[in-house]
């Protein structure tokens, strides 16, 4: 029997539930006697609170409370926690003012929630929310990051001068300082990674529960980790228990690490459902989600590459300014800096690296992890120099990359960024991408594409990137405030069907399908005798989530450890009811067999023996076939690859086309190529989006949020994207039982840097050496003209 | 949304009179400006007259040396429509590039007119072609209708029926959309008819308007070289950040240019 699942091109079993409008999802959930939430927000992006008269809110038909900052400090509410501190160069710890959950005295930006008002049904909350009269007192704002550090800016906290949270550094400043004095070339670039909205299908949304017999809370919410939430706010904000308080996160249509954090409407409904004891519900319109969900990327840098005559590179420096937001998100400080920096050696052997970053407050929604955080920006601003020194240095860009990759007998390779790589084959990734690209007959499509009046680019990008999250140690000493393990339980049922219990969650990744072969695999069962359990705390044993693509190396590791351990008492089982010793059972294809002989038992028979332990070693044996694992991973995985875009360029309009899209990628072990390929392409959609179309613009001076919709915040759409060439090759990771790296973000991380540089050397055609994402048309068509101009 | 009173019209005179009488209710046609308009609360109408079911403002047909084309045809039906793609193929081309299918399903000719939305596709259509606006009370020449930023000729309870499009001998239409909404940023419409030319330009400024250059180096010589150095002012255009008024004044040209080349 047993097809080989792991590797297989199994459809998603959630598929059948998502496709036929049967998801279940928190807006789906309604609950008996729940009323509504709706949320009074600032229009202002800096403004003191005078006051807040709710007199006339409260007289509307059919509400029920009206709670502002001021009833939550008195209610001793605490503030939305930070879950990773960063220190200041000199040791000193961030400066780490309060989050409120409610604005208390002051609001920082355009849409932080005032007070929230709560009816019976929404229709009347809203028109209640208009009547809710707040008296501001206006103070300038400061939503750019690189006018927010100046002396004489619109300052948001006292404890942070000049609005820096933290000043960062990793690397060693003096062997750069070293490599820069005697290098014969060095290349310098300034980029901008703009600001993105992360807009996932489904919008945030809560439901909030009491039941006042049983003293038990309840909350259902749009999260990508319920443990994390139920931690965060138990202990935190709430001061609830948490052996009372269950957090259960149903279908989620899509978090990309907008639905990470502990957000202050999950404490807002959860707490207003105890004053009143009735489920409060809240589900965000768009509009709302554009201006509450956290934002992705927002850095500002100076970066320099110091290269020999031939281009080895000696050394690297950096800087960023690293937007915060108005207040700090759950993850926000680790973003520029953990999972930002130390990703500055890319695939190359740069022998000296230096970083700083500033992370910064300003009056803009707090930015946090979005698809890559970090990674995308680290690889950008690499791949970017890389091609820019190629073409000062007149290399090939291909050429001045295989030489400076790490070589592959180079594994563990320690970088001077902290990480070390523990194996990888970039060489391999970049000619399959070549390849399939046609990189070769470039010049030719380049020269059909002058007759027809259009500037057609080429551009590569080679990324690196650690994910996997996380050795809790690791992360502990980089001043994570959380472990990063992650749990399985597998509990096998007594007619030989299994349910897994993950700390995980699927919101899009297709765990339900992919555990499932992991386990059918091992066990020789079919895939769907197999169940998996995510999302509820009072199911699921304590996991971390879903982020950082750590569900397979980690999830999927704890999986294995469990499968371990449940074969392994499968063979002491099977050796009692086969008469052998245990050290002769073999396990293969769902059959424990004595080695040698025909006598076996299925997997199927074990597991009603354990369950009715008529025959049974009870002396050293408990009855029962039920066992977890924690898995904590060793190192960061690292996957890889290279990605080439191909754009064609109307220099009347500035229109940037993209032609092809190739994506080669290592991510180790791939469990199911289906699920894989679907990864990537989302991924390369993101990362196009980034690089062509998405830009979350505020007004400079007011603050205002200009890009507040679809009207104006730009989309990738399925008709601006060729059809991608994908590929893979694996290099395994070597330290998880699965040798899986993880997939999630890799299209993310990779295609901005490939498309921007293909936009380039379209333009170098013209004499065109900067530009800055998103390449819009206008964007695009300054840079022509403003050469043409000077030429 | 704010609550309102619905009403489904039996008739053009019953659609009228109310709302002549209601001062604050508002016609819905396909709704496709009217909905997204409610949902953000930025009206607040006390009542909403429904045109759907009134067969008499459907339909399009030929009309001798023109295409009548009725006020609550939907652009879907434009674009499908064989009398138009016969007669004149441009303007199937503007309705097919107007919004994305689900907006070419609901959205009306007459609802976008009424509306004059400075980006909308059809008034640079109307105005190109010298279309004649029919309403409940009288004939409104093209030159006539739109009057300035979401303002028409049109008077209290007065609702358009039809526009009579007259059939060029050239035409053609060239947008540039706005990445995101994929409303007209520019959008030329270029028409050549026995008696002059018509360059009529939506999206660049506050409302659509002839440009007169480029209109008289046609008449003398149709082809894009002749307007190739006629140069738009930018003074009075539209500016946002998906473009500037020196950008949209840069793509008048271009767009221009490349509908003369499209019409033959």
């Amino acid at each position: 029997m047993s097809a080989r699942m792991v590797g297989d091109p199994v459809r998603r079993k959630e598929d059948l539930r998502f496709l036929t409008g049967k998801g279940h999802y928190t807006d789906d959930i309604n609950r008996p006697g729940q009323v509504y939430a709706v949320f009074v927000r600032s229009p202002h992006a800096h403004a003191e609170i005078k006051s807040i008269d709710t007199k006339r809110a409260a007289g509307a038909p059919g509400i029920v409370a009206i709670y502002t900052g001021a009833d939550l400090i008195k209610a001793g509410l605490g503030t939305l926690p930070c879950g990773w501190g960063v220190k200041n160069k000199d040791g000193s710890p961030m400066a780490e003012p309060p989050h409120p959950v409610l604005a208390s005295g002051k609001v920082r930006y355009v849409g932080e929630a005032v007070a929230v008002i709560i009816a019976d049904s929404k229709a009347a909350a809203e028109e209640a929310a208009e009547l809710v009269e707040v008296t501001y007192n206006e103070l300038p704002a400061v939503p750019a990051v690189d006018a927010a550090v100046k002396s004489g800016a619109p300052q948001l906290f006292a404890e942070a001068k000049n609005n820096i949270c933290y000043d960062w550094h990793i690397g060693d400043a003096a062997a750069v300082a070293a490599a820069f004095e005697k290098a014969p070339h060095v290349t310098k670039l300034d980029v901008v990674n703009n600001r993105l909205v992360p807009n996932a299908m489904e919008p945030r949304a809560y439901i909030g529960d009491y039941d006042r017999a049983t003293g038990e809370h309840t909350l259902f919410t749009t999260s990508q980790n319920p443990h994390a939430i139920r931690l965060l706010m138990g202990a935190f904000v709430l001061h609830v228990p948490e052996h009372k308080l269950r957090v259960v996160a149903p279908d989620v249509g899509g978090g990309f690490g907008s639905k990470i954090f502990h957000y202050a409407e999950e404490a807002a409904v959860t707490w207003a459902a105890t004053q009143l004891c009735r489920p409060v519900k809240w589900t965000a319109e768009r509009s709302e989600s554009f201006m509450s969900d956290a934002h992705g990327r927002d850095h500002v840098t100076h970066a320099e590459l110091a290269l020999d005559k031939d281009g080895k590179f000696l050394g690297l420096r950096v800087a960023t300014l690293a937007n915060l937001g108005a207040y700090l998100s759950t993850f926000a400080p680790a973003v520029p800096t953990y999972l930002y920096a130390t990703l500055l050696a890319g695939t190359y052997t740069t022998p000296a690296i230096y970083a700083e970053v500033k992370g910064v407050f300003t009056n803009t929604v707090p930015v946090d992890a979005y698809r890559g955080a970090g990674r995308p920006e680290a690889s950008y601003l690499v791949e970017r120099l890389v091609d820019k020194a190629a073409s000062e240095l007149k290399i090939d860009p291909a050429a001045l990359r295989r030489k400076n990759f790490i070589p592959t007998d180079a594994y563990p390779y320690q970088t001077p960024v902290a990480l070390a790589y523990d194996s990888g084959d970039y060489f391999s990734t970049l000619d399959l991408a070549l390849q399939a690209a046609d990189y070769a007959g470039f010049s030719k499509r380049r020269d059909d594409a002058k007759k027809r009046g259009k500037l057609r680019g080429i551009g590569l990008a080679t990324y690196i990137e650690a994910c996997g999250v996380a050795p809790s140690a690791v992360a502990g000493a980089l001043g994570a405030r959380a472990g990063l393990y992650e749990v399985a339980e597998v509990r096998v049922n007594p007619t030989g069907s299994i349910t897994v219990f993950t700390g995980t969650h699927s919101h899009g990744q297709g765990h339900e399908t992919t555990f499932a072969q992991v386990v059918a695999e091992r066990l020789g069962i079919p895939v769907d005798q197999v169940q998996v359990a995510h999302g509820d705390t009072a199911q699921t044993p304590f996991g971390m989530g879903t982020y950082g693509s750590r569900s397979l190396p980690v999830g999927g590791s704890a999986l294995v450890k469990a499968l371990d351990k449940i074969e392994a008492k499968g063979k002491k089982i099977a050796a009692h009811l086969l008469e052998a010793a245990e050290a002769d059972i073999e396990f293969k294809d769902g059959k424990f067999t004595v080695a040698g002989t025909d006598k076996s038992k299925s997997f199927g028979e074990i597991a009603l023996a354990a369950y009715i332990p008529h025959n049974y070693p009870l002396e050293t044996l408990e009855p029962g076939l039920d066992e977890t694992a924690y898995y904590d991973p060793k190192n960061f995985t690292f996957p890889s690859g290279a990605h080439i875009a191909e754009v064609e360029i109307d220099p009347d309009t500035g229109t940037v086309e993209l032609i092809n899209m190739t994506a080669a990628d290592d991510f180790g072990r791939i469990v199911n190529p289906l699920i894989v390929e679907g990864q990537v392409h989302g991924g390369l959609a993101q990362g196009i989006g980034q690089a062509l179309f998405e830009e979350c613009r505020y007004d400079p001076k007011s603050g205002q949020l200009v890009t507040g919709s679809f009207m104006d915040y730009r989309m990738p759409r399925a008709g601006d994207l060729p059809s991608f060439a994908v590929a893979t090759h694996a290099t395994l990771c070597t330290h998880n039982p699965l040798g899986a790296k993880g997939c999630g973000e890799a299209g993310a991380i990779g295609a901005p840097g490939a498309v921007m540089n293909a936009v380039l050397n379209a333009l170098s055609t013209i004499g065109v050496s900067e530009l800055q994402m998103p390449a819009s048309p206008e964007r695009v068509w300054r840079a022509i003209n403003d050469r043409k101009a000077a030429a | 949304m704010y609550n309102f009173e619905f009403h489904k019209a039996k008739s053009v005179a019953d659609a009228s009179a109310q709302i002549t009488q209601k001062s604050e209710a508002k016609l819905v046609a396909g709704g496709m400006t009217l909905i997204p308009t409610l949902k953000q609360r930025l009206a607040k109408p006390s009542d909403l007259v429904d045109l759907n079911g009134i067969a008499e403002l459907k339909g399009i047909k030929r009309d001798g040396n023109a295409v009548v084309i009725g006020a609550m045809t939907r652009h879907v039906e434009v674009v499908e429509s064989a009398e138009v793609q016969k007669a004149i193929p441009a303007l199937a081309h503007l309705a097919s590039h107007i919004g994305d299918p689900a907006v070419r399903n609901r959205g009306t000719l007459g609802g976008s007119i009424s509306n004059n939305d400075p980006a909308a596709d059809y008034p640079a259509a109307v105005v190109a072609l010298n279309a004649t606006v029919i309403t409940n009370k009288r004939k409104i020449a093209a030159d006539e209708f739109f009057k300035g930023m979401f303002e028409t000729a049109l008077d209290a309870g007065e609702i358009v029926t039809a526009v009579s499009f007259p059939i060029p001998e050239k035409a053609a239409y060239m947008k540039f959309p706005n990445p995101a909404s994929r409303y007209a940023i520019v959008g030329v419409f270029v028409t050549k008819h026995k008696d002059g030319v018509r360059v009529a330009v939506t999206g660049a400024g506050p409302c659509v308007f002839r440009q007169k250059d480029m209109e008289a180096a046609l008449a003398k010589n149709f082809s894009a070289d002749a307007i190739k150095a006629i140069v738009q002012k930018q003074d009075g255009l539209n500016g946002d950040i998906h473009a500037s008024p020196e950008y949209r004044a840069h793509l008048v040209g271009v767009m221009a240019r490349r509908a003369v080349a499209a019409a033959g």
